[in-house]
This record gives structure tokens, sequence and C-alpha cells, in this order.
């Protein structure tokens, strides 16, 4: 199965995968972003949406944890970052109930 | 623990027995298979945590100098410039079973393209190219970075399910059956020393 590629956010960083061959779908905000995913999830196999939009959208993108695909990621932004080892860390909590990875706090 | 409804028979007592020796080779199995899964977590937890560290400090430097390069174009010829892709990127969707749960596996398809980038040169700066080029060559990363995350997340939610089913079997199943086996054995036990009491009653007293 081939799949395509989406990367939704704002700003001008997701500009620059535009030209890298990825479908852009700008969002200025939270409701956009969730309007745009609903209408992607499953026409896009693989959807980056920038950390900002994808911290508010934490619940909703739970869904997506069902199924393989979609594979929503979240990118970093220029101003913001540590969202996506959030998700890793609260993945790791769930699953072991132990912190092997980030001792430091 | 409270014990199940049933009645005291040998019947009763068979079915139980049967119930228990499945409920332990069910927990058995199910924690051997927790175990596994774990071990599989840790490996994929580590591989997501890596990919996420590079891959967050190689896009953050490429948006940086992406931004003082679009401040150096106006942005209507930036829109322009960057709308028109002269490849689509294609990624090999498929999907792959680790421990029983379908986790994807994306392998981005090698791209071919004519000049190395979709616009003209004389319309954008020398820094836009390079941010334009970084961003493809991490692209392969950032597909690697997202079937990994899918697969943290997946096993994590799989894990966690199989751990309350193993608890579900442990404290509440087997104790349950043991009570109820152990429940019966008395009552039957009982009902023969009452026969064996009443017939050597019957006896004496003829």
């Amino acid at each position: 199965m081939t799949g395509k590629m989406a990367i939704v956010g704002n700003g001008d960083g997701i500009l620059v995968f535009k030209a890298t061959g990825v479908d852009t779908f700008p969002a200025e905000n939270e409701k956009k972003a969730r309007e745009i995913l609903r209408k992607i999830a499953k026409e896009y196999q693989i959807i980056f949406l920038t950390e900002d939009l994808a911290k508010q959208l934490t619940e909703f993108l739970k869904r997506f944890d069902e199924e393989p695909y979609p594979v929503v990621v979240s990118i970093p932004t220029a101003e913001s970052g540590g969202y996506g080892m959030q998700v890793l860390k609260t993945a790791m909590e769930r699953a072991l109930g132990v912190d092997i990875l980030f001792n430091k706090d | 623990m409270a014990r199940l409804n049933v009645n005291p028979t040998r019947m009763e007592l068979k079915k139980l027995k049967a119930r228990l020796s499945t409920a332990v080779r069910g927990h058995k199995l199910l924690k051997d298979k927790s175990d596994e899964m774990i071990r599989r977590f840790t490996i994929i937890l580590r591989e997501a945590k890596s990919l996420r560290e590079s891959v967050e400090t190689e896009l953050s430097a490429i948006l940086k100098q992406f931004s003082i390069a679009r401040s150096i174009i106006p942005s209507f010829e930036a829109e322009t410039a960057f709308s028109m892709p002269s490849v689509a990127v294609q990624a090999e969707c498929d999907t792959e079973s680790v421990m029983g749960v379908d986790v994807p596996r994306v392998e981005i398809a090698q791209r071919q393209r004519a000049d190395g980038l979709p616009y003209a040169y004389s319309e954008i700066t020398g820094e836009a190219d390079y941010s334009v080029k970084k961003a493809s060559d991490l692209l392969p990363k950032m597909v690697q970075l997202a079937q990994t995350e899918k697969r943290v997340r997946m096993l994590a939610e799989e894990i966690e399910r199989n751990k309350r089913r193993v608890n579900a079997l442990e404290y509440v199943m087997i104790p349950q059956l043991e009570e109820t086996i152990k429940y019966i054995k008395d009552k039957l036990d009982e009902n023969e020393r009452a026969a064996v009491v009443r017939l050597m009653k019957v006896k004496s007293k003829a």
C-alpha cells in the first residue's frame, strides 16, 4: 500500500516541507486542526502535526492509537519543544510503571 | 474473597476444577506474553527516544534557518515558489505484527528529482535551498520516527490491557475458584461424615 504524507500546522515551518513534497494543511488554531485531521485521517497514512497543536489535541489524538494507520506524530516547531518526549514518557509510565529512560527527573 | 454461588455437588466440583486449571494455564501464558511485550517495548522505546532526540535537534536547526531565509524573500514569492513540489514523496505503508499487535511499518520510497530543488534558483536565496535540502534529507528519519512512536503507543496500550487481564486472573478469578472448590470439598466431606455417623447410630440401636 502506498501511503501519503501530510503536515498540519501553523506558521512558516510547514512551508519548508511543502517544497519537499509533503502535502501541507495550514491550521492556525486547535479547532481548525481538529477539523482538518478528521477530514484527512482516512486519506493520509502519515500525518505530521506541529507540537503546539498536538499538545492541545492530546485527547483527540488518542483515538488514532487504536489502529495502525493513520500515524499521527508531533514535530517540534521553532518556538516549542519537549512535547514529543512527554508523549513517550507517558506511554512508558503506562506500560511499565517505572522510569527507565528519563532518569533526570 | 467471595465464593461463587454454586451447589456443592460432585458435578460442580469437577467443572470448577477444570475451570481452575484453564485459568492457571491462561494466567501463565498471559504473564509470559506480558514479559515478552515489555522486553520488546523497552527496545522500541529506546529507539524512539534516540530518534526523537536527533529529529528534534535537526528539525529545529532547519526551522531556524528557514525562518531566516524566509525573512529575506517577500512572502508572496515564497508561497508560490514552495508551493510547487517537483517530487511527490511516496511511502510504502504496511503492517507488521509485534506480539499479536498490528503495528505500522513504513518505508520511504527512493525519490528521484531532476535538478534537486523544486524551484528556479533565481527566485530563492541560498539559505532556503539549504534548508529545503536538509528537510528532505530529514524526511525519511521523520517517517521512521512516526512509525516507531506509533509502535510505542500501540504497544503501551496493549501491555496495559494485558496487565489488566493477568491481574484479573491472578487476584479475582483464581482465588475465587480455589475458594469455591475448597467450600464444595468441605461440604462433601461433611455430608460423608454425617452419613457415617448416622449409620453408626442406626447400628448401635439395633
